[in-house]
């Protein structure tokens, strides 16, 4: 039988450890709804959306108010979009049109974002995709809800490097396209690396091709709690700090696990994977960093950054691997710079710059997330910065992935704002050194050798 | 048997576990077991109940239970038994 210890510190956990399911994200396959007509195309996309998620939302809410958790966001991810209309889009404008069903869909069963707006291009690009990435800053631009992710290489592949060089262009032409709000559409554009088929966060979810008709991802979070259980074990050895962290991130997956069969469950829809990354929020307490300073760190960014980072990732998936019957996603720890409080402040402070960024994520998963560098900085040199972090990914194996917002009209020590979960970020300070006769090189980067196993 | 753990936290007073126990009693809810602790001046009680036999749906009555809890003065919460279970139980 349950005590009553066990049950406080649950609750605990919950009300002051800002423990939450981040997100409950269904993903819908839209090959079913390819049509060679643009209007027909349109209207299969919207109704699979909002039959398929019509109940996604009030199930969310059942769940969050049995169990006593709250379940942040619910969300959607759809096939790659430059595959659904690539039969009928005959040019950019064709794809904006699809943006705008996503969005409306969005809007009308009740979720804050829908990822999917997607062109996976590892290798080369066909004229859909092509067509599809450049009319992301319009889409984007045009809509609230839609998320868009471009896969630019793979361990497998190698790094399409045409395409890096289109993105980096792209990325400057969404936040030139919404520079009156901070540059705020670039939030909603990340590019990859590895990305995987069935990650349940924004902006980078979207449904691969090869999952089922539809699915149920869901992404826990809890940095607080994790930091919490840290402060109790300072000074101890590496052995029971190692032991705590799995421990604790063990206890939070379980949550991500129950909630998910829950979910899939009431919705009649299969459940996919438990996502185990520790996802910060802006809120106080809700910090990445904060366990990294925790761990024994002055600030996020200081030497011994790296190490640390590399030991509370393992330690989460080491956790959380036990605790749930199929993890997927991206599993680790996130450390975007504007939803995370003590990033922040480690910018700010001028402990953390661009390239320790860099460095960490070699040993945790995503990328450069939610980076504002100053809206002068050349399309080349965000490509540059692209090339980098596609490179980490392909030759680690690993997912890495790149979201900054030039911040048109603002520089180093200004700031953007973004609100929400979103948080601000002070523009950081990019290498002005040039890359472009590299990046105009065309073709694409080989796969490395140690991707020939078979 | 669907069990649901109800939890009071709040400043001691007199007729705490009697105004749930009622409540729970009138919804025909049975108590399965009650543990209760006092730490720091605080009332903290857990309780085990059978919800099968209950008219009412777990909103509702979780809504109910929140609105008793303000009239007294304590935070009531009730949730579904498997987030303990999962947490704390392989």
């Amino acid at each position: 039988m349950l005590n009553i210890f066990e049950v406080s510190e649950t609750n605990k956990m919950i009300e002051k450890e800002n423990l939450d399911v981040r997100t409950i994200t269904l993903g819908i396959s839209l090959l079913d709804c390819i049509s060679a007509d643009l209007g027909n195309c349109n209207q299969n996309v919207y109704e699979k959306i909002t039959k398929a998620a019509e109940h996604l939302v009030a199930v969310g809410e059942e769940i969050e108010k049995e169990f006593g958790i709250p379940i942040v966001n619910k969300r959607i991810s759809v096939t790659p979009m430059a595959l659904v209309g690539a039969s009928a889009c005959r040019g950019a404008e064709d794809f904006v049109t699809l943006a705008h069903t996503m969005d409306r869909a969005a809007k009308a069963v009740g979720v804050n974002l829908i990822g999917g707006y997607s062109a996976l291009v590892s290798k080369g690009m066909t004229q859909a995709d092509e067509w599809l990435i450049h009319s992301i800053p319009q889409a984007l631009a045009e809509t609230e809800r839609v998320c868009s992710s471009v896969n630019l290489g793979s361990t497998k592949t190698g790094i399409n490097m045409d395409g890096v060089r289109l993105m980096g262009q792209i990325i400057k032409e969404t936040a030139e396209l919404t520079k009156e709000q901070d540059s705020a559409a670039c939030m909603k554009l990340v590019v990859f690396c590895n990305a995987p088929d069935d990650n349940p966060f924004m902006a980078g979810a979207f449904h691969g091709v090869t999952e089922s008709d539809m699915v149920i991802n869901v992404g826990v979070s809890g940095p607080g709690v994790v930091k919490t259980a840290l402060e109790k074990v300072r000074g101890e050895s590496f052995e029971v700090l190692c032991e705590t962290i799995k421990k604790t991130a063990f206890k939070v997956t379980r949550v991500g696990q129950l909630v998910a069969q829950e979910a899939s469950r009431m919705l009649d829809i299969p459940f996919g994977i438990v996502d185990l990354s520790l996802a910060p929020t802006p809120a106080v307490g809700d910090s990445v960093a904060d366990i990294l300073c925790e761990i024994g760190l002055e600030y996020a960014g200081a030497p011994g950054t790296t190490a640390a980072l590399a030991l509370l990732n393992d330690q989460v998936k080491k956790g959380g691997v036990m605790a749930s019957s199929y993890v997927g996603g991206l599993s680790g720890a996130f450390i975007p710079v504007s939803e995370d409080q003590g990033m922040i402040d480690a910018v700010t402070a001028g402990a953390l710059t661009l390239e320790k960024l860099e460095a960490m994520t070699c040993v945790c998963s995503v990328g450069l997330d939610m980076i504002a560098i100053p809206g002068k900085t050349p399309a080349s040199t965000i490509s540059g910065i692209i090339a980098d972090e596609m490179a980490i990914g392909m030759v680690n194996q690993k997912t890495t992935a790149v979201r900054v917002i030039p911040a048109i009209g603002k520089d180093v020590g200004e700031q953007v704002e973004f609100g929400g979960l979103f948080g601000y970020a002070p523009v950081m300070p990019v290498n002005g050194y040039s890359c472009e006769a590299f990046i105009n090189r065309k073709g694409r980067i080989p796969a490395p050798i140690h991707s020939f196993k078979n | 048997m669907k069990k649901t753990i109800i939890t009071v936290v709040g400043k001691d007073t007199v007729g705490i576990i009697a105004g749930v126990c009622s409540y729970l009693a009138d919804n025909g809810i049975n108590i399965l077991d009650i543990s209760q602790t006092i730490v720091q001046g605080y009332f903290n009680m857990m309780m085990v109940v059978d919800t099968s036999g209950a008219v009412k749906s777990h909103n509702e009555m979780t809504d109910e239970l929140k609105k008793l809890g303000e009239k007294i003065g304590v935070i009531i919460r009730c949730q579904r038994e498997e987030i303990f279970q999962s947490m704390h139980r392989i």
